[in-house]
């Protein structure tokens, strides 16, 4: 690799590392934070229908899951292009 | 056409289509038996994934599991999903960008160690072997309960059609029979969720009416099924029993268990880039998050159903479904004080499961021949009738019932596939090729994975028609192991660049066994033991996550006393980190 594809290279996983951090953080806290340790309080607030800690538990935190690796992969495919790292 | 026409046929016709696909789409190569030659659209890589992922046990116990535990339940829920998003983010890309066949050979050329390779394949072995045992058994089950043949039988029918779609087809085979059993299983699922979810709540999206007014009560679902708890003693459903420590480790487990399941793992070596294996991931997920949103729900209603329709009421009054499935030994009652009506409460009403004799009793019930308890309840349901049953619940029609028995199989026979490829491309490939005979052709090497995943089928078979005793214990052990061994090692593999040989071996010999050690001493040598004798009260499900952080610290001490990893171990961890120039599938 030439001194620039590995410059580029370096900062593109700092990008990866921040961004995966980020939301490994969110799906830490709607599961085990809104759906285990603070079920009890949150479940004080309804929603829909719903205890809101159990609906984390139960729904919510599922539903986060999904959206997150979508957003994921379309900021990751941004990172792609921006440090040409990206394939094709 | 009466239901049992409509269930051969149902049955008959999907196992027809898996096997065409299989024709269709036989392996030439090695390339296409171990990774369908890396050339899967990530939509149908995400919905093969989902039926590789989603077992019987998935689709006809979960919602019961969940309908009798409440909040509970949620260990699963969240467990089973989590791991996708660790999946998505630690490992899928960086091994789609490896670009090899298999788990242990990721293990083996970053840790440049044939030893960790060959630690790799034992754990694969153990933990597929362990979970395939329970899928055989699915099959055998729900050919028993609906097509009136015996399990072993059943058993035999299913290894047929599994031997002859992985056998011939390998990995490209079974991702499109897969990708069929999806849509069979979905539609099977999604069918009798929506007509109970309008007949509880007149809301036809099952994941709205879970949190809907029951219809005609002005009470939403969960708000009845926690008074009806209270009153029948029962406790409150959106309330767990288990302490949040407990839960927290069990889903930890369950999560990071999910991620290193080489099964799963295996499937985001099959698509055509690195930008595929990620968005294939999201697809997975959405596809397996379709059914993991409608279970509780159905938990839910089959529950509220449950509780208003049997506690007090006469048997003879009884609704049909209640005879229908205790013919088949799922339901029972036994009339403790012989008032003619059904007393439904919490614990158990007699020891076991139901064994009955041919007697019928005073009411026309089936006679059950097990000792009663002291507790008042003389209702026996078994969990899986909250999915079965279902059609009959709501009134839906015979091709409804049939749909969920061909359901059933899917879910059963996909999971089991899946499996079986893993265990056979360990053989093929990681023992045998790269340890005792590195000579073999490629032609010879597909007849060995060929040979390995024929023996591997009827080993599973024997698995399934003399279950060992402890099938239903060691569950806990495959994902445990999995927690313990490869996750944190693949993801150090991936994420440090200074975890050498000597630290990733002891770290996941660390983790084995001491996730082994503990399960093996509360499930079988002091299986009393409760909550006040575990670790912190952690149960023998959720060890895994101890065992995980074990290999973590072991592994990072060790490493740091010993010598970093050679250099051309760093150019490919700064390789694999990037998408570009992952190429299509090597043949080597």
């Amino acid at each position: 690799m030439s001194a620039s594809k590995q410059e580029a290279a370096k900062a593109y996983w700092k990008d990866n590392l921040r961004l995966m951090l980020t939301l490994l953080v969110v799906w830490f806290v709607v599961s085990f934070g809104c759906g285990i340790l603070f079920v009890d309080e949150l479940n004080t607030i309804q929603f829909f229908g719903f205890p809101l800690g159990f609906w984390f538990a139960q729904q919510g935190s599922i539903y986060v899951f999904v959206a997150m690796i979508f957003f994921y992969v379309w900021k990751m495919n941004q990172y792609d292009r921006k440090h040409d790292v990206h394939e094709d | 056409m009466d239901t049992q026409t409509l269930i051969y046929l149902f049955v008959g016709a999907t196992f027809a289509l898996y096997i065409g696909i299989a024709i269709w789409t036989r392996a030439g190569s090695t390339s296409e038996y171990y990774v369908a030659s890396k050339g899967v659209h990530p939509v149908l890589n995400g919905m093969a994934t989902g039926a590789d992922w989603m077992s019987a046990a998935s689709f006809i116990s979960m919602a019961g599991i969940i309908s009798f535990t409440g909040f509970d339940g949620s260990v699963y829920l969240m467990g089973w999903t989590g791991g996708y998003v660790l999946l998505a983010m630690c490992l899928a890309p960086y091994l789609r960008k490896f670009g090899k066949f298999t788990v242990p050979e990721f293990i083996g050329e970053r840790y440049y160690s044939q030893t960790a390779r060959v630690v790799a394949v034992i754990c694969v072995i153990f933990i597929s072997f362990t979970y395939v045992a329970g899928q055989m058994r699915g099959v055998g089950i729900v050919f028993s309960r609906y097509l009136e043949v015996d399990i072993n039988t059943g058993v035999i029918i299913g290894m047929c059609i599994v031997f002859f779609y992985s056998v011939l087809g390998g990995m490209k085979g079974i991702t499109y029979t897969q990708v069929a059993q999806y849509c069979v299983m979905i539609f099977a699922y999604m069918v009798p969720a929506i007509y109970i979810s309008m007949l509880i709540t007149g809301n036809p999206i099952p994941q709205l009416g879970f949190g809907s007014e029951v219809t005609g009560t002005g009470q939403s679902v969960l708000e009845r099924l926690n008074g009806l708890g209270t009153e029948l003693g029962f406790g409150v459903y959106t309330d767990g029993s288990k302490s949040t420590i407990d839960v927290f480790f069990i889903t930890m487990a369950l999560m990071v268990g999910t991620a290193g399941l080489p099964h799963v793992i295996v499937r985001f070596f099959t698509t055509p880039t690195v930008r595929a294996a990620r968005q294939s991931a999201g697809y997975a997920l959405l596809f397996i998050a379709i059914l993991y949103t409608t279970a509780p729900a159905v938990a839910a209603f089959a529950r509220t159903n449950l509780l208003t329709t049997i506690p007090g009421v006469e048997y003879s009054n009884a609704p049909q479904w209640v005879k229908n499935w205790e013919k088949s030994g799922l339901i029972a009652w036994l009339d403790k004080n012989g008032d003619g009506k059904i007393q439904y409460g919490p614990g158990a009403p007699f020891a076991g499961a139901p064994t009955f004799s041919a007697e019928t009793g005073a009411h026309g019930e089936r006679q059950v021949t097990n000792a009663p308890t002291d507790a008042a309840t003389e209702f026996y349901v078994d969990r899986d009738i909250m999915v079965l049953a279902n059609p009959e619940i709501a009134n839906l029609p015979g091709w409804v019932i049939a749909l969920i028995a061909a359901g059933g199989l899917a879910a059963a026979l996909s999971t089991a596939a899946g499996l079986l490829l893993v265990i056979s491309t360990s053989i093929s490939h990681d023992l045998l090729k790269s340890n005792i005979m590195p000579s073999i052709s490629e032609k010879q090497e597909l007849l060995a994975a060929r040979i390995a995943a024929g023996v591997a089928v009827v080993v599973a078979g024997l698995f399934g028609i003399y279950p060992p005793a402890f099938v239903a214990q060691v569950v806990a052990f495959a994902f445990g192991l999995a927690a313990a061994s490869f996750f944190p090692a693949i993801v150090m593999g991936i994420f440090s660049k200074k975890m050498n040989k000597e630290g990733a071996i002891a770290g996941m010999v660390v983790g084995l066994a001491f996730t082994f050690s503990y399960i093996v001493y509360y499930k079988f040598i002091n299986p009393t033991a409760g909550a006040a004798d575990w670790w912190f009260g952690i149960s023998p499900e959720g060890i895994g996550t101890l065992g995980m952080i074990f290999n973590f610290v072991v592994a990072v001490a060790v490493a740091s006393v010993t010598s970093a990893p050679p250099e051309r171990i760093q150019h490919l961890i700064e390789d694999i980190r990037i998408p570009r120039g992952a190429g299509a599938a090597i043949d080597h």
